[in-house]
């Protein structure tokens, strides 16, 4: 199998890390575009004469900064990019949320109290957007 | 199914002038390992245990299910053995070892070894006599791969050969693992073909395995530190580090179990780390082997 990138003996970084900075800048330049099927893991290891466990660990490290994602059996596709930020953002939601449960239950509020707040808190967002997005 | 294709537990073997001592060993199916060792290490011996062609005195092998060397005549059915004193006859051509070896082995797949015999750039027709060294490695490592054996078993497959027939003898090796029920052992001491292409490594000296591990691990592992120190200051012994070189202010510290903790353990002391470096597998090879034969020797 053909296969494009580059593996350097005299980068001195490891072989992982530039399989993962070559991949990035695949997504990042289109080439790979969002969605799209990628190289096994086994493939882009036989195309690049490299052991399986190098590429295993590039894909692995890959997706914990939600480059790809792997489903497992099913092999890998670039991170389609309309949910990436979506989630994120769910995850910083749920620990503001938390963290404004918590200072409620030191200052002593409600639920109710509580719930009020975060109503007026979005109904002044709600007015500032317009302006932001200008 | 098994999960470890190889499988060594306490074994030893000994000989007038050289033991085999204690070997622990496990491949996991679908990997290759690199095995590495300078001349005299061990590694053909291991290597001879495994295929049943030498008897271990203590200890259990088990290859592909089977226990070693009682089972080694159905063991040796699934096992593809490649080493540099293979015997090809010299009168015969390719063509007729060939069909010598599919005559043995019922899973023998001729479009393959056309195939490789397209790819390694052989002649059907020319002698094994006539054969240049790298010639003959590829010749008897396609009678190998044409058998599909489960595992494959190279002592030292790349040695002797020039940069391009490396190359092609690698890319054949990588293709094998692209089934994941095969696992390949090799044993080499170019360390460079060893590191690109294992996913397991295992170092061996003196008859004794000295480390053994994944390669991301391994080299993970691994780093050196280039440190300034402050005048008039001594370097106190930090745990994990087993190698101290350079002099004067500038020591440089080699460490197997690196941390980033210990970087702010040496700012802590008032050095300035300059830098903290990978370290390729042949500097580990060499660096484990000395700290392991001074520590023996003190």
């Amino acid at each position: 199998m053909h296969s494009d990138l580059i593996i350097s003996q005299t980068d001195g970084r490891p072989m992982y890390l530039q399989i993962m900075e070559q991949i990035k800048l695949k997504v990042s330049v289109g080439d790979w575009a969002a969605g799209q099927e990628i190289p096994s893991i086994r493939q882009l290891a036989m195309a690049l004469r490299v052991s399986v466990i190098t590429v295993k660990r590039a894909y692995l490290e890959l997706e914990r900064e939600g480059v790809i994602v792997t489903q497992h059996g099913k092999g890998s596709v670039v991170a389609p990019d309309a949910s990436l930020a979506p989630r994120l953002h769910e995850d910083q939601l749920a620990e503001h949320l938390e963290r404004a449960a918590r200072l409620g239950e030191l200052l002593g509020l409600t639920p109710e109290e509580l719930a009020s707040r975060l109503e007026q808190a979005s109904g002044r967002s709600m007015e500032q957007l317009p302006k932001e997005n200008q | 199914m098994n999960d470890l294709s190889v499988e060594f537990q306490g074994v030893s073997k000994h000989y007038p002038h050289f033991n085999l001592d204690n070997i622990d060993l496990e491949l996991p199916t679908g990997s290759i390992m690199g095995f590495i060792g300078a001349n005299g290490a061990g590694k053909s011996t291991t290597i001879r245990i495994l295929m049943g062609l030498v008897h271990q005195d203590k200890g259990t092998v088990n290859v592909l299910g089977h226990p070693m060397p009682a089972d080694q005549t159905e063991a040796k059915l699934d096992i593809g053995f490649v080493s540099e004193d293979m015997r090809l006859y010299g009168a015969a051509t390719l063509k007729w070892h060939m069909e010598f070896v599919s005559s043995i082995y019922p899973r023998w797949d001729q479009a393959y070894a056309e195939k490789l015999v397209r790819r390694f750039d052989l002649k059907l027709q020319q002698k094994i006599k006539g054969l240049s060294h790298g010639q003959r490695v590829k010749a008897a490592l396609l009678l190998a791969l044409a058998r599909r054996p489960r595992l494959l078993v190279l002592d030292e497959p790349t040695t002797g050969l020039d940069p391009v027939a490396r190359k092609e003898v690698l890319g054949e090796l990588m293709a094998v693992l692209a089934d994941e029920d095969r696992t390949i052992l090799f044993s080499s001491h170019n360390t460079q073909d060893v590191e690109q292409i294992s996913d397991q490594i295992t170092f061996i000296d003196h008859g004794r395995i000295i480390d053994s591990d994944d390669k991301e691990c391994f080299l993970d592992h691994w780093r050196r530190l280039r440190l300034v120190l402050p005048q008039n200051t001594e370097l106190p012994h930090l745990p994990g580090v087993i190698d101290v070189g350079g002099s004067g202010r500038l020591p440089v510290l080699t460490t197997n179990c690196f941390d980033p903790a210990m970087l702010s353990v040496c700012q802590d002391l008032g050095a300035t780390v300059q830098a903290v470096d990978n370290m390729t597998l042949e500097e580990i090879f060499v660096t484990s082997v000395q700290h392991r034969r001074e520590t023996l020797a003190v």
